[in-house]
């Protein structure tokens, strides 16, 4: 409250002495999902600026940026779509564009901005400066079917690659022409559960729920169809149950490997993201959820599933082994580097508070107070492909 | 198993009749209202009208029948991606639950 009063003064010491001017790479929001708010933050001084409510039901909201990283779109779970102006610290543009939906994605070029939703299952696309619909594409697999759409990532070409969590199926549409997207289909497997295009825009990854395996494309080469990598890693053992969905990013990608959650089995999976295949399954203290390299590379975070979600493992890519433990607090809900890695910002939910923690020393720079927060999401994501 | 675990519970259930009235004591019922909204709400949605997983609004639950709702809750529902939850709930907390899931579920 007092950083939101001080946040306040400064505005109008700067409406006086004439338009301050500021760039937005070190800027950000935390999603409070419980009470539809968003506290933007600043990663130089570790600290809030200003709070940002009426943004209705943020449970698993997320957030793109603007290539300038001055607007941030959040994509609500009851279909809304919010435009926020992070410098002058208000809500632009609102729509409610679908019934249920459940992330989103901006186009190459940053001028289209894409919802995926559950229900009506597709994807919409939007103009990125007036929120006008644009197009859509109904996630219609089999006639009077449809799919809710998981793991909607931006690929180059202003394409965008998702799978069909009941279809079963990787979908890419070409949005060049924004009006008339074209869409190219291919077999996934057995319930798609999330997606990421890794750093480099070539290959899309699906997780698959239903069965042991990842299914990949590449995009590049889309006429080579999609194949199965990972396949039976749980060897037929029983799986342990999974209270949480992971989540797939191509934040995953570091020193030339992915590493991904195992489904129902406390491990990372280790892939060669040259040859797909395994090389290393490191062994964790629970479901993860996220699996997030630091930027450079050299470390590898995981939180974890209910009742786990408390913990966080570091993983040291050099070791191959996870090389620090901790609990920096209740129901870590997702973790966001700042933009050169020196820190992390964890959401700590039933804490009410976000911790920032040195990716070195491991020792607590600051806390941010936020109520339930959730996800994390920087401009330093503007410039990054499949975030 | 899963038919003669769900057989037993369903006995069970049976056997307990209209249980409600061995409600959670009160403090336990925020915690499992917290567990429901926080916790199922990761696939639920925390406003319970539903996400990766099915609504879970009175509208949504109105035509099944509660001893099936329960089980599911204690058992999970295999093929799907339903997790069994008896390690965290037992089975009069189960059946609080669901009662207030088809009526209205606590803020």
């Amino acid at each position: 409250m007092r950083l939101f009063f001080a946040f306040l003064t400064a505005t109008f010491l700067a409406a006086c002495a004439g338009p301050q001017l500021r760039g937005t790479g070190d800027l950000g929001l935390v999603i409070e999902r419980a009470s539809g708010h968003v506290t933007l933050v600043n990663t130089t001084s570790k600290s809030a600026y200003a709070r940002i409510g009426g943004l209705g039901d943020l449970s698993h909201a997320s957030a793109v940026y603007s290539r300038d990283g001055r607007y941030a779109f959040v994509f609500g779970r009851d279909g809304a779509l919010t435009k926020i102006d992070l410098l002058e610290a208000r809500i632009v543009r609102r729509v409610m564009q679908s019934g249920n939906a459940i992330g989103g994605s901006i186009s190459q070029d940053g001028r289209i901005v894409v919802a995926q939703n559950y229900t009506p299952g597709g994807i919409k696309a939007f103009d990125a400066e007036t929120l006008e619909l644009l197009s859509e594409v109904p996630a219609e697999y089999a006639p009077g079917k449809f799919s809710k759409v998981v793991g909607l990532a931006d690929a180059p070409g202003n394409k965008f690659a998702y799978a069909l969590f009941e279809g079963g199926e990787i979908w890419v549409s070409d949005f060049s022409d924004p009006r008339r997207p074209v869409t190219q289909r291919f077999p996934a497997g057995n319930q798609p559960y999330d997606g990421l295009v890794t750093p480099d825009g070539r290959h899309f990854l699906a997780g698959l729920f239903g069965e042991d395996g990842v299914a990949l494309v590449d995009l590049w080469q889309p006429e080579k169809g999609a194949r199965k990598i990972l396949e039976n890693y749980g060897r037929g053992q029983e799986k342990l149950p999974v209270f949480k969905m992971p989540h797939l990013r191509g934040w995953s990608v570091a020193q030339g490997k992915a590493h991904l959650p195992a489904i129902g089995r406390h491990e990372v999976l280790v892939v060669d993201a040259t040859t797909w295949k395994e090389v290393a399954r490191i062994p964790v203290r629970g479901q993860p959820v996220f699996v997030m390299a630091r930027p450079d590379g050299r470390q590898v975070w995981v939180n974890f599933a209910f009742p786990d979600n408390g913990k966080v493992d570091v993983i040291d890519t050099l070791a191959g082994k996870v090389v620090h433990t901790f609990e920096p607090g209740k129901g870590i809900l997702h973790m966001e580097f700042a933009p050169r890695g020196e820190a992390v910002w964890l959401s700590a939910r039933d804490d009410n508070k976000v911790v920032i923690v040195d990716t070195t020393s491991f020792k607590t720079l600051g806390e941010i107070a936020a109520d339930n927060p959730s996800g994390i999401f920087f401009t330093s994501r503007a410039h990054r492909t499949g975030l | 198993m899963y038919p003669n675990k769900l057989m037993a519970c369903l006995l069970v259930a049976g056997t307990a009749g209209t249980g409600y009235a061995a409600e959670p004591p009160a403090e336990r019922q925020k915690e499992l209202v917290r567990l429901v909204r926080q916790d199922c709400g990761s696939c639920h949605g925390m406003t319970l009208a539903g996400g990766l997983g099915t609504p879970l609004l009175p509208a949504a639950l109105k035509d099944k029948p509660a001893e099936g709702l329960v089980a599911t809750i204690l058992l999970g529902r295999p093929g799907t991606a339903m997790p069994p939850w008896e390690r965290f709930v037992n089975e009069a907390e189960a059946r609080w639950i669901v009662d207030k899931l088809m009526t209205e579920f606590p803020r």
